[in-house]
């Protein structure tokens, strides 16, 4: 059984690592469509988002491993940390739900995503500039695609229209995380690596909001409710998936395809 | 011709492992052949982030060069700056029309550049049919067979196609 890695506390580390294992367990629970979305084209869309994220992910552990300098290629990070070191927002690693529960999180995930991409695209980090330049395009078909579910659900049946409401209310409250501004944010902003997160919440408010709009949805009132995952205090569900997505470079170390 | 020319030239015959139908150079994947006297440099750039044929592009381009002779060579891979469906050249173009992808629209100034994207009423992408030229036709999904296309259908001729997403 391989051994875990201690990855360094360096801000610039951990902040690309945000970025890098956001996109990672996104990317997995996207995956974990294929094979059963409920059409065909579906089916294929979900896996081509994941594929970007888990390209855009890879790109990012890559960096953060050359930034560390202790060794860690974008394999190890991704496969041999422990769960506490994944410092991915909880909102990606709750379960994919229905297929209304995967739209609602792609829309705010690609919209929060489009965003950020944009900002650091002029990054004073130029490797992580050109990840974003190439990523932010990518980002806008995915939060393109997840809006026009949305508003198709929103304004489908009665059945689509009560699971968009119900998956808004479920996840709406785990927005908070990406915005609450720490020590790791304000670095990255004093260096000129990014922005802090805190400062996407306004467009990401008014883009987020448009979209709700158009589908015919109430923005959820605020709720006194701030999820932990950025610093490493994970919900229930990510041990699982840490467990099936570690599972082989765990038991054979270093395996490639 | 000189050594780096040659290469050029050779790298014209090396087909796209998605699109096979095209060669790396077609699709603007190969931006440069540097002549290092030791060795060539030949630079690619990738097309999505996570496109799962960027190794194997790298592997054969690499085994055409030797191939021929010319090398010892070695990729390079810069990301920036990002590769876009406007590198993809007339002949690429033709070429993806004769396969029966619709060939991709220049990419949208206000997309191009990073305010601006439109997230509804988006202008409906005129998208001609690359079998009987129509355009009468309507998407059926925003991702196709890759990532860097669309399904489209044509409702004159009714054959189903797939649109290369501008990028």
């Amino acid at each position: 059984m391989q051994a875990s890695i201690q990855v360094s506390s360096r801000p610039e580390v951990q902040y690309l690592l945000r970025i890098g294992d956001t996109a990672l367990i996104l990317g997995q629970r996207l995956g974990e469509w294929t094979g059963h979305a409920p059409v065909l084209e579906e089916d294929i869309a979900l896996a081509n988002m994941a594929l970007d994220l888990i390209g855009q992910c890879r790109a990012v552990l890559a960096h953060a491993g050359a930034l560390e300098g202790a060794g860690h290629d974008e394999d190890q990070l991704a496969f041999l940390r422990d769960e506490r070191d994944y410092r991915n927002v909880t909102l990606v690693e709750l379960p994919r739900g229905d297929f209304a529960v995967t739209v609602v999180r792609n829309t705010m995930m690609a919209t929060f995503f489009k965003l950020l991409w944009e900002r650091l695209a002029d990054s004073r980090d130029s490797e992580l500039a050109a990840i974003a330049g190439k990523a932010v395009k990518e980002a806008r078909y995915h939060q393109q695609h997840a809006a026009d579910w949305l508003v198709r659900l929103a304004g489908g049946t009665e059945e689509s229209r009560r699971r968009a409401d119900k998956a808004l209310a479920h996840l709406w409250p785990y927005h908070a995380e990406l915005f609450a501004a720490d020590a790791v944010d304000q670095a990255a902003a004093d260096s000129g690596l990014g922005p802090r997160w805190s400062e996407l919440k306004e467009p990401w408010f008014a883009e987020m909001t448009q979209i709700l709009d158009e589908a015919g949805l109430a923005v959820p009132a605020a709720v006194p409710f701030l999820s932990t995952g950025k610093s490493g205090v994970h919900s229930e569900h990510m041990g699982y998936i840490l467990a099936e997505m570690q599972q082989l470079q765990r038991a054979y170390p270093g395996g490639v395809w | 011709m000189t050594r780096a020319e040659r290469a050029w030239e050779v790298l014209g015959g090396v087909p796209d492992p998605e699109v096979p139908a095209l060669s790396v150079r077609d699709l603007g994947i190969v931006r440069d052949v540097i002549d290092h006297g030791a060795e060539l440099e030949v630079v690619l750039t990738p097309t999505y982030s996570g496109c799962p044929a960027t190794e194997a592009i790298e592997r054969s381009v690499l085994a055409a060069i030797e191939a021929e002779g010319l090398g010892p060579a070695r990729a390079t891979l810069p990301r920036a700056p990002a590769w876009t469906t406007d590198w993809i050249s007339e002949e690429g173009k033709r070429k993806l029309r004769e396969y029966g992808i619709a060939p991709p629209h220049s990419v949208i100034p206000a997309q191009a550049g990073i305010q601006g994207i439109r997230i509804f009423r988006r202008q409906p992408e005129m998208v001609a049919c690359p079998h009987c030229g129509s355009h009468h036709t309507e998407r059926t999904s925003a991702f196709g067979s890759t990532a860097c296309k669309a399904l489209y259908r044509c409702l004159d001729c009714r054959e189903p196609f797939e649109y290369f997403k501008p990028l």
